[in-house]
């Protein structure tokens, strides 16, 4: 503030000196005005300013309110009034006097009136209703000037409802014998077609009569008028075509008076209008393009100088180009064009450049491939307007093949551009996208946050991230995807250490262990959970930590993650087929134990409120481990550990022979008892899962489990090739799906300063379809075999669909069918099973089985997969199908 | 054109001019949002800023810098274009002007303005006609203040 005053003080001195030889366009140092702006420019704070101009607004609120003041008075009063507006105070009490100014006031005057009235009201201002007389007063004038002022301000502000008491003397002015005049009465008609189109509709043969005027400017002025008509309805005009090719090839031609020329450009802004103009009429409209190719060549000929202007005519004659149906030849000419443009060191034409090629590529994602190199630099860009620009580009080129790399790079400038936004916006896309995104984002996300130097603001960036993640997972986290939670556990694995050190060191990693005890919780994530805790642990924060479990946890862990061998033998999970326990367990039998009974099966058993007996794991366990899990009913050290140790174990095993054989072997001892023991529990309802023949239950199990499921499918092959044959849009469904997700992100990008940011992040990330199950036909008998085979189940209540006409599982099924195109198996009583398949995704090919029972006023789901991805994102489809519904 | 701001490298404002109605809320939002921002770029960036639904475009004549709103698909280069007849016109009309004479004769600037935009669009680009039209105006108040004691 200070150096602004210093040099606004310094310079005064010589615009005072100045002024006595300036004549009218000066103003005389000791006029009010001239005071209060020195006032002003002396002044060292905001305070002070405020302070001076309440008491000069006091004085003028004074003044206008005396009889004594002259209208000469008031005219001076009314420019300080206005520069107290300017300058952000309220004079409004000023407004009424700035009217009575326009109504009252000497030519003079009355110009500082309706400027007044100009800048301080709006056009939905009553006040504005007391203009009116005035306004239709001096438009009748014989002093041209008031006749100027009047039709000035009728096209800047002028109420609607009152345009038809003027509407007849404006009419009146396109005869007017002088242009200005009649220029001006075209732009005020121009104003009224703006705001009330109605009002004008029987004056449009006198457009067509001011088209035609003899003076450019009045010509140049309709033009206004029917950029907009044409745009609205390019049908009604195409007539004109011929026309305005004529002005345009004059233009062009240089037959326009030199005093329109700028720059020696001849009429340039007459020149930009009528090529925006033949770009509407010529849109998809061969017949009408044929009619302008000649001046559209030769505006692009003649438009050579390497001026910014000229440059500016050939931006729009390029976007008329590829606008109007095309001709090989003139878009030839134009690509070189906008070539001209991207190569040019002048950013703003390589920023049009850009936009130029972001408008073309459209048609021909070709034209980008001779500006690669440019486009990259840009990427890099220091302005973020070329960087954005440069992204909206690559979005439209995206495809299939370089989406991964887009999407990277989109996600580079939104985290560098907006930091705490990114996170939340990112938060958002995770929790909503989630599980059905593609890998490569999470991952990216994660590089972007650990990338960089660590300076001071990365670090704000993964802390604000730590933060939310933290809240995140304090509020209900079942509805989380898995990718998110993975994501989740991995920045709080990485950079929990950034958190303030008074915060309860034990809290993120309490947050982590329910994470692990949650049902819900994927087996991947789960690994993903225990390698963010053993990060955690090795820390001094977690194993210093006052919770004896979190301790506990902690120091086994970073024990564990050090000593293999230790490992090996404290948790020998290589064993899958548990072989060291056979013993144990036909000890067990002997004894009268109750059998094995799978996990699904005891939580079928809780659901029943039946009690579950822990003994063979409880017992089992290294003692280690059991003082910490035996308060567990499953402990999350064991179910990860396994998990995390041997990854997807049980996808493995299938593959390797040996391991095949012993875990079905296994498997075969506790299963077949506790199978018949469910079958007899269950026999009251007999559900189609206990009538199937079990694969198990035949005498030579199939060397490879995974193969029987895609067996299964064989015949689904034909159905297959029809329904992409039916889903045309399907087909391309992969690049379509994909592309997606740019969009979005894009789209962030461009709402991303709009003001208000949760909505469009609401409008925006509804869930994306990416999950794209089709009917899976098996019998009922096959659907049994694939049930047991399939290693990754989820279970959860999804609320029924109640219709008049049918059973409510009925209804719902139906409802899944519809919508996600599910095979119904079979309906027996309260159950239903159902099967699809994914056409693409990470479980491409791969079945997913439901396995659905009305319970109370839920229908209790059942879902079991091959792969561990498929249930969960099935699920969801579900749960939003039936949300729909 | 939806609005026109001029205002010093300080942040000042020295002209405004919409053309389309806004609250006077809303005007003074989007005046200290966009000087913000303008003030903040770097001189070797471009001249044109996508902000909200519009597009901006600025020029930084000495320390006054003039700045358009212009719809998404207007000619940015003629928004330049306009800017730089406008100062051509003040130039002209003031004899080579700086930021003084618009601080001083600001309602000068707006009638110039007046005479070249209208209602937001171009209403005359031949710069001798402004400029006459304008003395025109003038020339009554020098005959005034000849005759007025």
């Amino acid at each position: 503030m200070s150096d602004v005053v210093e040099k606004t003080l310094s310079a005064l001195p010589s615009l005072l000196s100045l002024d006595s030889q300036a004549g009218a366009g000066k103003l005389s140092p000791s006029s009010k005005l001239g005071n209060l702006i020195k006032g002003i420019t002396e002044l060292t704070s905001k305070h002070e300013e405020e302070r001076l101009i309440k008491k000069e607004l006091e004085s003028i609120k004074e003044q206008v309110a005396s009889p004594n003041t002259t209208m000469r008075q008031m005219k001076e009063i009314m420019v300080r009034a206005i520069y107290c507006e300017m300058l952000g105070y309220q004079a409004s009490f000023s407004y009424i006097h700035a009217i009575k100014l326009a109504q009252q006031g000497s030519v003079l005057e009355k110009r500082v009136g309706y400027l007044a009235v100009s800048l301080f009201l709006n056009e939905t201002d009553e006040f504005l209703l007391l203009l009116v007389n005035t306004v239709l007063k001096d438009l009748q004038s014989t002093n041209l000037i008031e006749v100027c002022m009047a039709l000035t301000v009728v096209s800047q502000m002028f109420p609607k409802d009152m345009i038809p008491a003027i509407l007849p003397v404006v009419e009146e002015k396109l005869t007017h014998p002088k242009e200005i005049i009649r220029r001006k009465a075209v732009l005020a008609l121009y104003k009224f077609y703006l705001i009330a189109p109605n009002q004008v509709q029987h004056i449009h043969s006198k457009f067509r009569k001011a088209l035609c005027d003899k003076d450019p400017g009045v010509m140049t002025a309709s033009l206004h008028i029917y950029l907009q008509l044409i745009k609205e309805n390019p049908e009604s005009y195409k007539d004109l075509t011929g026309s305005m090719v004529t002005i345009l090839r004059q233009v062009v031609g240089g037959k326009l008076p030199l005093d329109f020329n700028y720059h020696s450009v001849p009429a340039p802004w007459l020149q930009i209008q009528l090529l925006r103009i033949l770009a509407y009429l010529g849109k998809e409209d061969q017949g009408t393009s044929e009619m302008m190719y000649d001046v559209l060549e030769e505006s692009l000929r003649r438009a050579e100088m390497n001026h910014n202007i000229t440059y500016a005519i050939l931006f729009e004659c390029v976007k008329t180009i590829y606008t109007v149906h095309p001709k090989s030849q003139l878009l030839e000419k134009a690509a070189e064009c906008i070539g001209n443009f991207v190569l040019s060191p002048k950013i703003n034409l390589k920023y049009l450049g850009l936009k130029a090629l972001t408008y073309v590529v459209q048609q021909d994602a070709n034209l980008a491939l001779p500006h690669q190199m440019t486009i990259i630099e840009c990427l890099d860009h220091s302005d973020v307007i070329i960087k954005r620009e440069t992204l909206e580009l690559l979005f439209r080129i995206t495809n299939a093949q370089n989406v991964t790399v887009i999407v990277e790079k989109m996600l580079e400038f939104l985290r560098l551009t907006y930091n705490v936004w990114f996170i939340q916006t990112m938060n958002s896309v995770f929790s909503l996208g989630g599980d059905v995104m593609q890998p490569d984002i999470p991952n990216n996300f994660l590089r972007l946050l650990a990338e960089g130097v660590d300076n001071v603001e990365d670090r704000q960036l993964r802390l604000f991230a730590v933060d939310s993640y933290v809240s995140l997972l304090q509020g209900e986290t079942a509805k989380l995807p898995q990718r998110f939670l993975q994501v989740i556990s991995w920045v709080l694995g990485e950079y929990s250490y950034l958190r303030e050190e008074e915060s309860d060191p034990g809290s993120v990693m309490r947050l982590l262990a329910r994470l692990l005890d949650q049902r819900h919780t994927s087996t991947e994530t789960r690994s993903w959970v225990l390698g963010a805790m053993t990060k955690l642990c090795s820390s001094p924060v977690y194993s210093g930590s006052l919770n004896t479990v979190l301790r506990q946890k902690a120091q086994e862990l970073m024990i564990l993650s050090q000593d293999t061998k230790l490992r090996a033998r404290v948790l020998p999970a290589e064993d899958s087929s548990l072989s060291f326990l056979d013993g144990y367990v036909s000890e067990a039998l002997a004894a009268g134990a109750a059998p094995y009974k799978s996990p699904h099966q005891r939580q079928e058993d809780l659901v029943q409120e039946k009690a579950l007996s822990l003994e063979p794991y409880g017992l089992s366990l290294p003692v280690s481990l059991s003082s910490c899990s035996i308060t567990d009913r499953r402990s999350p050290t064991l179910l990860s550990m396994s998990s995390g140790l041997s990854g997807n174990s049980t996808e493995l095993s299938h593959q390797e022979g040996s391991t095949t054989l012993k875990l079905e072997g296994v498997k075969r001892v506790w299963g077949k008892d506790g199978y018949l023991a469910q079958q007899q529990s269950a026999g009251e309802t007999p559900t189609p899962l206990v009538e199937l023949p079990s694969p198990l239950l035949s005498p030579q199990s199939p060397p490879s489990q995974t193969q029987k499921p895609s067996s299964g499918l064989e015949p689904d092959q034909e159905k297959r090739q029809l329904a992409s044959s039916l889903f045309v849009g399907l087909g391309s469904h992969n690049s379509v799906c994909l592309v997606r997700f740019p969009s979005t992100v894009w789209l962030f990008i461009k709402h991303c300063q709009s003001a208000n940011q949760s909505n469009v992040v609401k409008a925006l990330f509804k869930p994306l379809p990416l999950l794209l199950p089709v009917p899976l036909t098996v019998s009922t008998g096959d659907y049994g075999k694939m049930w047991l085979s399939f290693s990754h189940d989820l279970k959860q209540n999804l609320q029924l669909v109640t219709t008049e006409h049918q059973e409510p599982l009925t209804a719902t099924l139906d409802a899944l069918k519809g919508k996600l195109h599910l095979h119904v198996v079979d309906i027996i009583g309260s159950e239903g099973i159902v099967a699809c398949r994914l056409l693409q995704g990470p479980g491409q090919g791969q079945p997913c089985l439901l396995h659905c029972r009305v319970h109370a006023d839920s229908l209790a789901v059942w879902l079991r997969s091959p792969v561990p991805e498929l249930p969960d994102s099935l699920l969801y489809h579900c749960q939003k199908a039936l949300t729909e519904t | 054109m939806q609005f026109m701001l001029l205002f010093s490298r300080q942040g000042k404002l020295r002209l405004q001019k919409w053309y389309v109605p806004l609250s006077d809320k809303e005007r003074k939002k989007i005046s200290r949002d966009l000087v913000q921002t303008i003030l903040a770029r770097k001189p070797k960036m471009c001249s044109f800023l996508e902000w909200r639904d519009l597009k901006i475009v600025y020029k930084r004549y000495a320390s006054l810098y003039f700045c358009c709103a212009v719809e998404d698909q207007d000619n940015e280069l003629i928004t330049l274009e306009i800017i730089h007849r406008y100062v051509e016109l003040l130039d002209k009309y003031f004899g080579s002007v700086c930021e003084l004479d618009i601080i001083f004769n600001f309602e000068k600037a707006y009638f110039i303005l007046d005479e070249f935009l209208l209602g937001g669009e171009a209403q005359e680009t031949s710069k001798k006609n402004v400029l006459k039209a304008i003395e025109q105006a003038d020339l009554l108040q020098e005959v005034r203040l000849l005759t007025d004691p």
